[in-house]
């Protein structure tokens, strides 16, 4: 068990300083590092758990697109400038987050004194199941099955039929996602796909904008000029 | 080994059995041994494309640092390494002084899953003994193969990007602004056009994407390369793409000079610099490697004569060699795109041709396995591109129309 513990710790400490970085950071770049830090984390923490592709998904949407993003907008926005925390945007903000924590915080502990952790196991003896025929779903004692009973199945085995389950954990996903979950997948397709018509249409200026009110500026000019060539390009 | 690690299984028969003292000697000798690989052929590579410019333009080139001017590389080395270390007064330190690290580590991670050799030869599975234990002559084989390739250079656009906005100073953060946009446009390409190797192979694991383009292919002379059983077009995407995201001419906007001064690394000197540069020239080695192993077959060949994973070294390096002159031909030969033209041949032709080319893959692989027949598919194929084709065409001109129309009012 050992080496997966000591991964496990490191990386939930990295989370969860990322996740307090994030937070208090005052500088919106260091927030958006801290992010990273944690989602990288995470990502380490799915191959701890056997979940290589979760993980290095993880890694290319998050990481390498979505924060990349984020501090892509900051740059090009120049709002990378310490924030001021004295004033509170709306009004009654901080109260509602407060509570709304709170309920979140609730609710999964809810679920995991409710449910039960056995669950987890037996779910994964589930998902085994099908690639790994024989699995016991109980042990002598008539427990369900442990992580470390399914280990010591797994590593009995000859290292042909281990290597195969490694590859299957991809080919799983894959079938789910195109048989079982098929719509949920096309809905959310459809759902990104609408979502960027719909933010290019909104990023869009309208053609008969009303002009602006004259300015004593005389960078108006270049304002207007602008407007117009980013319309063409764009 | 920890418990449920057994599932994991990378492909390396080595990691499968128990683990004892020979295991673990041949995985840190395999550290070892691609980290030092990976420092020379860069330090090498170095000096090729410094040598083989200044041939393509009529010069001599470095020639007074060891023969041939060999050692050129090490030489700036040394003289970089004993320079002053500049901070700028406006830097963000902490994340200035980060930077560095976060283009090189994903740099030497990448190599870590390049197949080098192995006995591919004659149907075998490329696995060689050492030390009595049957291995890869490959640092790592995860499950997931080249999807992590992409992951780590999803990574390496943080050195760029930070290293820019972390200067404090202008040029620099244009660089890196450019940087980010142009590597994350293109990564979608790149994936898109690998995803036709992976549906060709049927695997993402590098080893078993050179295991199965070993064999013969195509009338049993041609090689059962990736190139020819993905019919080019993704290979050619994938090589443009790819020079893209190493930020390699002509796609170097990240440094133009004439624009930027340096680019995101001007404020830059000394170790950090260098760090920099050997990530750069690190990564140009590790893309050719991928290149290798994706299309032409990795490390496969014939052996003739003698021990196989010797050849399979030799054609490794013969393949990546050949890639490497294609970087410096590029470099030495074609201008650097606008910055229009580059978003231009990222979003609107490599993306949806890699795309297409895919869903015409698969409609092959389709019609191949279910036994239909070939003419009809294709007819059909034809017909329903065609007809949808002309629609977006429509589309495209009857908004063009309206625009100009609008403008008319308007203006």
């Amino acid at each position: 068990m050992g080496v997966q513990i000591v991964v496990f710790a490191v990386c939930a400490i990295v989370a969860l300083l990322g996740a307090l970085g994030v937070v208090f950071a005052r500088n919106p770049v260091h927030s958006a590092l801290g992010l990273v830090a944690t989602l990288f984390a995470i990502a380490v923490l799915f191959v701890n758990q056997n979940a290589q592709f979760l993980g290095v998904v993880q890694v290319i949407v998050y990481t390498g697109a979505i924060v990349v993003l984020i501090l892509f907008v900051i740059m090009l926005l120049g709002v990378d400038t310490d924030e001021d925390l004295d004033t509170e945007p709306l009004l009654g903000q901080r109260w509602a987050a407060v509570i709304v924590a709170l309920l979140l915080i609730g609710g999964i502990a809810g679920i995991f004194f409710v449910e039960g952790r056995g669950e987890a196991v037996t779910g994964q003896v589930a998902a085994l199941a099908p690639i790994v025929p024989g699995i016991p779903s109980t042990d002598a004692q008539g427990n369900p099955t442990t992580a470390a009973g399914v280990d010591t199945f797994v590593r009995a085995l000859p290292a042909e039929q281990q290597q195969a389950i490694g590859e299957q954990n991809i080919t799983q996903i894959g079938e789910h996602l195109f048989t079982d979950y098929v719509f949920a997948f096309m809905i959310t397709a459809a759902l990104l796909t609408i979502a960027v018509i719909g933010a290019v249409l909104m990023a869009r200026r309208p053609k008969r904008y009303e002009p602006m009110p004259e300015l004593e500026d005389t960078s108006y000019e270049d304002v207007d000029e602008l407007s117009t060539t980013g319309e063409v390009t764009g | 080994m920890s418990a449920a690690t057994a599932v994991v299984i990378a492909g390396d028969p080595l990691l499968s059995g128990e683990v004892d003292l020979a295991t673990i000697g041949i995985v840190l000798l395999k550290v070892l041994v691609t980290f030092v690989l990976l420092l020379v052929a860069t330090m090498l590579m170095v000096w090729f494309e410094r040598k083989l410019v200044s041939d393509m333009q009529n010069r001599i080139g470095p020639n007074r640092a060891g023969p041939f001017g060999i050692l050129q590389t090490l030489a700036d080395g040394i003289k970089l390494f004993f320079k002053e270390n500049l901070m700028p007064e406006r830097a963000e330190r902490r994340v200035y002084a980060l930077a560095p690290f976060l283009s090189f580590v994903p740099a030497f991670l990448l190599f870590a899953i390049i197949p080098i050799g192995g006995n591919f030869a004659d149907g075998g599975d490329g696995t060689v003994t050492i030390f009595g234990k049957e291995t890869y002559l490959q640092l790592a084989d995860p499950p997931i193969g080249i999807l992590f390739v992409l992951a780590m250079s999803s990574i390496a656009v943080y050195g760029v990007m930070l290293a820019g906005w972390s200067s404090g100073s202008k040029y620099p953060l244009l660089g890196s602004v450019r940087a980010s946009a142009q590597m994350v446009s293109y990564e979608a390409a790149m994936g898109l056009s690998a995803m036709a190797v992976v549906l060709v192979t049927g695997t993402l694991s590098t080893h078993n994407m050179v295991v199965e383009q070993a064999g013969p292919g195509l009338w049993g002379i041609l090689p059962n390369w990736a190139i020819l059983t993905t019919l080019a077009v993704p290979f050619v995407i994938f090589v443009i793409a790819g020079t893209a995201e190493l930020n390699r001419p002509p796609f170097d906007l990240v440094e133009a000079e004439q624009e930027l001064v340096a680019g995101f690394n001007t404020e830059y000197s000394s170790i950090r610099f260098a760090l920099f540069f050997l990530a750069e020239f690190m990564n140009t080695v590790t893309m050719s490697a991928i290149f290798v192993t994706l299309f032409l077959g990795g490390p496969a060949g014939p052996a003739p004569w003698g021990p196989a994973w010797v050849w399979s070294i030799g054609w490794f390096f013969v393949k990546l060699v050949c890639f490497l002159f294609m970087f410096v031909w590029f470099r030495a030969t074609l201008p650097r795109l606008r910055y229009d033209q580059l978003m231009h041949l990222g979003w609107k032709v490599l993306i949806p041709a890699s795309l297409g080319w895919l869903l015409m893959l698969g409609a092959i692989r389709l019609t191949l396995d279910n036994d239909w027949n070939p003419a009809l598919v294709g007819t059909i194929g034809l017909v329903l591109f065609l007809v949808f084709w002309a629609l977006l065409r429509g589309a495209n001109a009857s908004a063009a129309a309206r625009r100009e129309l609008d403008e008319e009012l308007t203006v």
